[in-house]
């Protein structure tokens, strides 16, 4: 797998095409949504989807903290479907997610699905987290950014359509303008919501690029107003003689 | 024989008919207490026939309670019999009462109808699924006397159809004497509905009636003036003919095989209206009241035409149809049948059908289907097995309406024709799967939604179950839908969710016979307002084309390979038969024709396999991941209804391994992972089985919220159980010809039979061009996807000279597009060096952090 660098605030962040964002100057991995123990939460509602997702996103999350080895590690919200969640952990996954934090510096966000701090796992709980320019929340703030600030975010599970040969091609994706980084959700049961849909558009109304995920590889387009303009080249190019 | 008893014969008279053969038939075996079957062409008089016995027996000893259920696929058909039905009942003044019963009908007419029931119900599958969960049901259904199904060839053998096997098992079970009338149009194989409407699954028990032949249609195939066309599928170069014959006709129904053709047909017609002849246009996507409204307007003669798709192959009478226009080959002998007896309800009379081929490979179609017809021969699957899926909702829908006892529950499921020969761990695993998902990791034990009892009774643990249930009872799944609605006005209708999310705002595409130019997203509906600039796209919907029946296509074959038959065939067909011969060879009758050669920097090869495009495609995977093994390097392939074409950089030889049989072992499970009809299959048999919910109570309004992706949990369960049960009815169904892996198999035994007949030839062969002048406009992916997000991009930046911009005219590459002329749009292969140039973004990283 090829992760792609990206230039934020003189910071060289990477985005890996598992789903999770590092920083290496810090040393540190970033991954949102991981939603454990969703299918528990339908079960208990009457839907018993597969009982393997909290395996299955613990396995993938666990290659990924292999691969990178960070020091400092930041959850940024809903890591847990519901304020249950945590409690539903069977004990296997449970003692898996331990050895995955064991030796780090783990800071837990608070997210909207899991409001309060999970309980009897270390590491500290807070609702934001900044290390010098970048400050990472849960859900992005519209509000505008103080100079200089960049932000990393969650919440949205990002997913967007590349048009191809006979029809799209939709994946979850990051999505960047130069000063907001969302990162897609990693939970195996996670789905998404597409970048034009207004709750995140109004983020990036100048326009941005997404970087779908691929097998071993990120594929990246522009997004929002450059759109329009290549429209106007194609015109002319299709009206020359 | 006997005639029929007053004050039915003098009503008979009294209206200048005598009752036909049929319908003294049906009432004979009634008499004897038989159930039967009714085969007849419409407009035989066949509805009355199966009611015919039910208001004599009313007439002779009146009684309370329901006396007759009649189930129909289609609501409104259910509403226009009960229309009919109520003029003989109040003119010979008859003792019974005729209610309907569908998802239309007020909750205070449902609880009225429970406590007191109608002698006649006429409801759909459906609804009388939703009657068997009621705790009274036994009560409800105690006295019934008959069921008459209607239209029994159309839901036999669907999804739908297994529904209702369940529910007449059931019906069987708690009204033992109930006899039971099927009503079909004509089928090739009447045995298999025998079975289906038999109380114990056998032929014997269920007498067949045919119904005497009406008159032959009258079949024309038109071709347009000038050229006829290589390829295409739409036929929009006959309209300035098809404009012709509804000028020239009453009322002509034009029928369509997509929805997409049926908008761009509907504009074509208009473009040339210049008589402003009322046109309309119905298809399954379009609003209910819209629907509604066209067929009002037609059954009121205020239409001169109707374009069409499948969504009037059945419904009610018009009577007053003319003509029936089939655009586009039929695919299908039954179906194309069923459509032309849309013309003229009356038997005595001929249908008017006129066939408009799209291109030279459709003409040789519509000619097998025509001789089909004049030697009445026809189309019919074989039974499939009935689903698993339905078999849960079905087990689930058993336990709300009272406890049972596994055993008694089998025994009744098994005698459901489709249900003969279900397995009995099938059966105790659809249970588990009921009770607690059936993952063997047993960890949502306290969430079961069943237990079982001292004596072994299942009951449901809660009522909140029987809510649930209820909510999502029924086997229609629709792909995710997006309305569409114009900027401060209604809703058009419903396109697919994939189809916007293709679309930028400024783009115009083809709706509900308008222009819309796409606005946004707001949370629930695409936004639209009318008008827009540039060419328009039409929106394509996943699955809606009808594959090539295997009947029609041995047809096909058989005329191709006997030059004898080509006298049928229009002379411009004949003389591009006549170059392939010379030029290449026909493809056999048995065996398989697989041509190779270069063309623009590329291989090519096609085969002709004639199974239709499902299975081409699935073929094309198949074929082309054995390509890569062999080193071919291919590029890419499409399918169509008659061949495979597929394109690499290297030259095919040795053919013959890609078209043995072992393909469908290890390439088959990769196919498996990452097919996309899988998929669609997998996410059809979750929503059926309960696993995802359509609806959950208290919740209506947020349903994008509360369902989960299907492909998420078809990943998972396929890593980490791949023998659950679900996974095991989606193969089941994959192999049973709901999808296409049956006649891969059909293809790969003809060519090991009948060999492979390899050409390799320097130039396109005739017979390819159709195929080929589909390249580029055709591409199927699937494993593919990575690579075409490649493609994409690298595209883009050739496209742009590293502006960093979007390319969006592939996005306008779709197969909805009409062709542009002939144009040659054969793709200059890639340039190597510029597409290993990657975007600045994307550069190889370190392997570990801070090392």
């Amino acid at each position: 797998m090829t992760a792609a660098p990206l230039h934020m605030a003189g910071q060289r962040l990477m985005l890996d095409p598992a789903g999770v964002c590092t920083w290496p100057a810090q040393k540190l991995l970033a991954v949102t949504d991981l939603h454990l123990e969703k299918g528990s939460h339908f079960a208990s509602r009457g839907q018993f989807v597969p009982p393997y997702d909290t395996r299955e996103t613990l396995d993938r999350l666990g290659a990924v903290i292999r691969k990178w080895n960070p020091q400092k590690l930041v959850l940024m919200g809903d890591s847990f479907h519901d304020r249950h969640g945590c409690a539903r952990l069977p004990p296997a996954d449970c003692a898996t997610l331990k050895r995955l934090l064991e030796g780090r510096e783990v800071t837990w966000l608070l997210g909207n699905h899991d409001p309060e701090p999970p309980e009897g796992l270390p590491g500290t709980a807070v609702t934001e987290l900044r290390i010098g320019a970048i400050l990472f929340r849960h859900e992005a703030d519209p509000a505008r950014l103080p100079l200089g600030v960049i932000e990393v975010s969650g919440h949205f599970h990002p997913k967007a359509t590349m048009p191809v040969r006979g029809g799209g091609v939709t994946r979850p994706c990051f999505l960047t303008d130069g000063r907001r980084l969302m990162l897609p959700a990693f939970g195996a049961f996670t789905g998404g919501l597409d970048i034009r849909d207004p709750a995140i558009a109004r983020l990036f109304h100048r326009g941005g690029r997404a970087f779908l995920i691929g097998q071993e590889r990120l594929y990246s387009f522009a997004t929002g107003p450059l759109r329009g303009a290549m429209r106007a080249m194609e015109a002319e190019a299709a009206s020359a003689p | 024989m006997r005639t029929l008893p007053e004050p039915f014969a003098a009503w008979f008279a009294g209206r200048g008919w005598a009752p036909r053969a049929h319908q003294l038939a049906l009432l004979e075996a009634a008499r004897r207490g038989e159930s039967a079957l009714l085969v007849a062409p419409t407009g035989g008089g066949k509805t009355l026939a199966g009611f015919l016995p039910s208001l004599i027996d009313l007439h002779e000893a009146p009684r309370d309670g329901l006396h007759t259920l009649y189930i129909s696929p289609l609501k409104a058909l259910a509403v226009d019999i009960a229309r009919n039905l109520t003029a003989p009942v109040e003119e010979m003044g008859l003792p019974i009462r005729i209610e309907t019963r569908t998802g239309d009908t007020p909750q205070n007419r449902r609880a009225r109808q429970r406590e007191n029931p109608p002698n006649f119900l006429l409801t759909t599958p459906e609804s009388l699924a939703l009657l068997l969960t009621l705790p009274d049901a036994g009560s409800f259904f105690g006295g019934l006397a008959a069921v008459v199904v209607d239209e029994i060839h159309a839901i036999a053998g669907t999804k739908r159809g297994d529904q209702l096997a369940l529910g007449l098992a059931r019906l069987g079970t708690l009204a033992p004497g109930a006899r039971r009338v099927g009503l079909s149009a004509t089928v090739a194989h009447p045995d298999p509905l025998r079975r289906y409407l038999s109380p114990t699954g056998g032929v014997q028990d269920v007498a067949l009636v045919v119904g005497e032949g009406g008159a032959e249609p009258r079949l024309d195939i038109l071709l347009p003036d000038g050229r006829l066309p290589w390829g295409g599928h739409m036929g929009l170069a006959s309209m300035p003919e098809v404009y012709r014959r509804i000028r020239e006709a009453g009322v002509t129904i034009v029928f369509v095989n997509t929805r997409a053709q049926s908008e761009l047909c509907f504009q074509a017609l208009w473009k040339m209206n210049d008589d402003n002849l009322p046109i309309g246009l119905h298809h399954g996507s379009l609003t209910v009241e819209q629907r509604r409204k066209v067929e009002a307007a037609m059954a009121a003669g205020r239409l001169r035409a109707v374009v069409a798709t499948a969504s009037l192959d059945l419904g009610i009478d018009w009577g007053a149809v003319d003509q029936v226009v089939q655009v586009g080959a039929p695919k299908g002998v039954a179906r194309l049948l069923q459509r032309i007896g849309r013309a003229n309800h009356r038997m005595d009379e001929a249908s008017e059908a006129v066939l408009v081929p799209a291109n030279r490979f459709e003409v040789i179609e519509c000619t097998a289907a025509r001789q089909a017809i004049a030697a009445h021969e026809l189309d019919g699957d074989p039974p499939r097995p009935g689903g698993l899926d339905v078999l849960a909702q079905h087990i689930l829908a058993c336990a709300v309406a009272g406890p049972f006892l596994p055993d008694d529950l089998y025994a009744e499921v098994t005698r459901a024709a489709p249900y003969a020969r279900l397995a009995r761990r099938d059966f105790d695993d659809a249970l588990r799967f009921v009770e607690d998902g059936g993952y063997a990791l047993q960890s949502y034990d306290r969430f079961r939604k069943l237990f079982r009892d001292a004596q072994g009774y299942v009951h449901v643990k809660t009522t909140a179950v029987a809510r649930q249930l209820r909510m999502n009872l029924g086997t229609i799944v629709e792909t995710p839908l997006m309305k569409v609605r114009l900027r401060g006005g209604g809703v058009l209708g419903e396109v697919e969710e994939w189809f916007v999310s293709t679309l930028t705002p400024g783009d115009c595409f083809i709706f509900a016979g308008q222009l819309l130019r796409f606005e946004g997203l707001d949370t629930t509906a695409c936004l639209v307002t009318r008008g827009g600039e540039g060419e328009p796209r039409v929106p394509a919907y996943a699955g809606s084309r009808m594959p090539l029946t295997t009947y029609l296509a041995a047809r096909v074959r058989a005329i191709l390979a006997d030059p004898k038959a080509w006298k049928a065939l229009p002379a411009p067909v004949q003389e591009w038969l006549r170059l392939q011969q010379k030029q290449s060879e026909l493809p056999p009758r048995d065996g398989l024709l697989v041509e190779t050669f270069p063309r623009g920097e590329k291989w090519f090869l096609v085969a002709y396999c004639f199974e239709g495009r499902l299975a081409h495609q699935s073929l094309g995977m198949l074929v082309t991941k054995r390509m890569e093994k062999l080193g071919m390097a291919p590029l890419g392939y499409l399918a169509t209804d008659y061949v495979l074409a597929a394109w690499c950089a290297f030259e095919p030889t040795g053919v013959e391994r890609l078209f043995e049989e072992d393909i469908l072992g290890e390439e088959l499970e990769e196919w498996m992972a990452e097919s996309s009809m899988l998929r669609r299959t997998f996410r059809n048999i979750a929503t059926i089985a309960g696993l995802i919910e359509k609806n959950h109570p208290g919740q209506e309004k947020s349903g994008r919220q509360m369902t989960m992706n299907a492909d998420l949990i078809y990943d998972v369960l396929r890593k980490h159980e791949p023998d659950h049960i679900l996974l095991r009815a989606t193969r089941q169904e994959a192999a049973a010809g709901l999808t296409d892996v049956a006649r891969i198999g059909l293809i790969l035994a003809r060519a090991k039979a009948g060999g492979i007949r390899h050409r390799a030839l320097d130039r396109v062969s005739p017979l390819a061009v159709p195929a080929l002048i589909e390249e580029g406009r055709e591409w199927v992916a699937g494993g593919a996807e990575d690579a075409l997000l490649a493609e994409a991009e690298a595209l883009v930046a050739d496209a742009t000279l590293g502006t960093d911009a979007f390319n969006e005219v592939l996005a306008n590459v779709t197969e909805a597009i009409p062709p542009r002329g002939d144009r040659d749009r054969v793709r200059r292969p890639r340039d190597r060096d510029r597409n290993r140039r990657y975007n600045r973004f994307v550069r190889t990283a370190p392997k570990n952090l801070g090392s």
